[in-house]
């Protein structure tokens, strides 16, 4: 994973509450067994009805999405996560975020900001205003700034870490290794196994 | 100090704790299905990496199954994915129940039919519906495909304790009241989002006096609350659903196992950081009406008054005016299955409020046993008799039209009453209007052609 540390672009405004990972992206490309190219089904469904805000020309260079209350509740497919970064985003801003897409979205290095409410309503109303202006996220700072609007955000202080330094998470379990073999050989005989 | 059974199970993973870390926490048993899960074998692959442990995981297909004509009737992408899921199996040694073996199923209700879901286990699953194997008093997550690798590859997880709420439900269920009315109840309650970061634990005299069955669809659910997880302490009923099952212990180690059990229900004045109560004699049978699951009302009622734009939109998606009655909603489709409701206790109450009767002429009805082992026993008993002569569809098991990423999908603008746990846009198929229900209240509605109060039937 690339560390993510500043990140600075346009704004998409989608102003709904409850996006479910469903819309994000739909069921009819979970079948694929690749983990790129899901950028072009974004919000296949919501798109295909027209005059979706992804698709007004003036929002072509937002890097960050910025969405109502509860986004990417629902599945758990990461698949919506790939998609958005995928389809060019690097950070998605709402006031608050479902656990696993949140959790999805950190492991993937696509920066799940969230921030107050009203901070969230004064960004969708500059991107609504002027898509071409643009909002600067300092994952070190937890700070969010555009035009004149100040915000700061919260982030699991682990998380944040491995973000900020691209850390794979695998590889920095595997070195507690010894302490996983210590818990296994310590487990009841009686649970379950399969073999 | 007195603990909850959410941190007595928690505390006896933990691998290992750093501060300022989340804890590490070991994973007694993985389930794995085709579609969540290629990436993460993929990507295992390519850093030069094994499972660490196959005995702890377990895989089936589930999601792209067709539930007629066999693995032919799938796609050919759908094809590709579960024989990727074959070669991924084979290679790193995991049992596997495929298409055509006896223990086939959906992936929640395979788990604890095998006996393999036990108290005080730590589950995890790509799917969020994992929620459900709670309800036999375990931990279990849904995750995202990167911590399928990683579980995959350390038979670990890293996290954070979730906070606890404490969900009563006290009383006894007025008649026609199910499971699945009680947590529809309850998200109506809390909303969507009123479980976010948090493990439920659903206790009370209503939540004792379910079934196994019932309590797993509750705790399936918890996810349409925005909970972590679901759980509900294990109790006599738990151990004597347990008791003889596949992989469940057996001689001393059933007393051992036994022993071990009795000591994980929360302990008197244990502190939660949430607590809410609901009385069960004010639950009614309910519909939803939107596009999320906390949109529900009464069968009684009617669609009601958007309060917001979410409303507006969710009525104009489902076709649907402010004040019509729930009654007056006519039927395309009747839908019977899923993880949350497609157990043999489910098909059993809707089967009985079919028996020697004829669904609507304008209803496709169709009925998906949630494993081959339900459909086995269902047959046994004769239902699937009940069903065809009804005029259900009677299917082979898997996730069908809960999802719709298999052949079974509704059409633009058709509308289904389903026993599923997500009513979301496009989720039975693009254009598809999704009422949930629980199965005895689908089954009214399809002999009716539109919702029936299940209460005035028979």
């Amino acid at each position: 994973m690339d560390p993510v540390r500043t990140i600075q672009g346009r704004m998409a405004p989608l102003d709904r509450a409850n996006v479910d990972t469903d819309q994000i992206m739909p069921k009819q490309f979970l079948k694929r067994i690749e983990r790129s190219g899901y950028g072009p089904f974004l919000f296949y469904d919501w798109r295909q009805a027209g005059g979706f805000v992804l698709d007004d020309p003036a929002y072509r260079e937002a890097t960050v999405l910025v969405a109502g209350p509860n986004f990417g509740c629902g599945s758990s497919r990461e698949h919506a996560a790939w998609g958005l970064q995928d389809a060019g985003f690097r950070a998605v801003i709402a006031p608050s975020l479902a656990d696993i897409f949140r959790a999805n979205c950190v492991k993937i290095g696509l920066l799940p900001v969230e921030l107050d409410e009203p901070a969230v309503r004064e960004l969708l109303a500059l991107a609504t205003r002027s898509p071409d202006s643009t909002v600067r996220i300092d994952l070190s700072a937890q700070s969010v700034s555009a035009d004149g609007i100040e915000s700061r955000f919260s982030i699991d202080p682990f998380w944040k870490e491995c973000l900020l330094n691209g850390w794979d998470e695998i590889a920095l379990t595997l070195r507690a290794d010894d302490a996983i073999a210590a818990y296994e050989a310590r487990r009841p005989d009686w649970l379950p196994r399969l073999a | 100090m007195p603990q909850t059974l959410a941190t007595k199970v928690w505390q006896r993973h933990v691998v290992a704790t750093a501060a300022g870390e989340p804890d590490l926490l070991y994973v007694d048993l993985h389930l794995v299905h085709e579609v969540t899960s290629p990436q993460a074998f993929e990507s295992l692959r390519l850093a030069g990496r094994r499972v660490r442990r196959p005995d702890l995981t377990l895989a089936t297909m589930d999601h792209d199954v067709p539930t007629q004509g066999g693995r032919a009737a799938a796609d050919p992408i759908a094809q590709r994915q579960m024989e990727a899921l074959e070669d991924n199996c084979r290679r790193e040694g995991i049992q596997l129940y495929g298409m055509g073996s006896a223990r086939q199923g959906i992936v929640h209700i395979i788990g604890p039919e095998l006996g393999l879901t036990q108290p005080g286990l730590f589950i995890v699953c790509g799917d969020s519906h994992t929620s459900t194997h709670g309800a036999l008093g375990a931990i279990a997550f849904g995750v995202g495909t990167s911590e399928v690798e990683h579980v995959l590859a350390t038979q670990t997880m890293r996290q954070r304790s979730p906070k606890q709420m404490a969900l009563t439900v006290d009383g006894d269920l007025p008649r026609g009241v199910t499971a699945k009315d009680v947590v529809l109840g309850i998200i109506a309650r809390i909303g969507v989002a009123g479980g976010q970061g948090h493990i439920i634990e659903y206790r009370g005299s209503t939540i004792r006096s379910l079934g196994m069955a019932g309590r797993m669809t509750v705790c399936n659910m918890s996810i349409e609350a925005g909970a972590r997880a679901g759980m509900i302490a294990p109790d006599d009923v738990t151990f004597a659903y347990l008791e003889g099952r596949s992989f469940a212990p057996t001689g001393r180690a059933w007393d051992e196992a036994l022993d071990d059990w009795r000591r994980l229900p929360t302990d008197p004045d244990a502190r939660f950081d949430r607590e809410v109560r609901i009385d069960a004699a004010q639950l009614e049978p309910y519909v939803t009406w939107g596009t999320n699951p906390g949109q529900s009302v009464p069968v009684t009622g009617r669609v009601p008054a958007p309060t917001g734009e979410g409303d507006t939109r969710a009525l104009a998606y489902m076709g649907l005016e402010a004040g019509t009655a729930i009654q007056d909603i006519p039927l395309d489709r009747v839908f019977i299955g899923s993880c949350t409701n497609a157990r043999i206790e489910d098909l059993r109450v809707a089967a009985a409020v079919l028996k020697g009767k004829h669904v609507h002429p304008r209803v496709r009805a169709m009925v998906v046993p949630g494993s081959a082992s339900v459909k086995a026993a269902a047959e046994a008993e004769g239902l699937d008799a009940v069903f065809r002569q009804a005029g259900f569809e009677w299917r082979d098991a898997g996730c069908s039209m809960c999802l719709g990423m298999n052949p079974d999908i509704l059409a633009p603008g058709e509308r289904c009453a389903s026993t599923s746990n997500r009513n979301f846009e496009g989720r039975q198929g693009r254009g598809g209007r999704t009422h949930l229900v629980s199965p005895p209240m689908a089954a009214a509605a399809a002999l009716a052609g539109h919702f029936v109060d299940v209460r005035e039937v028979g």
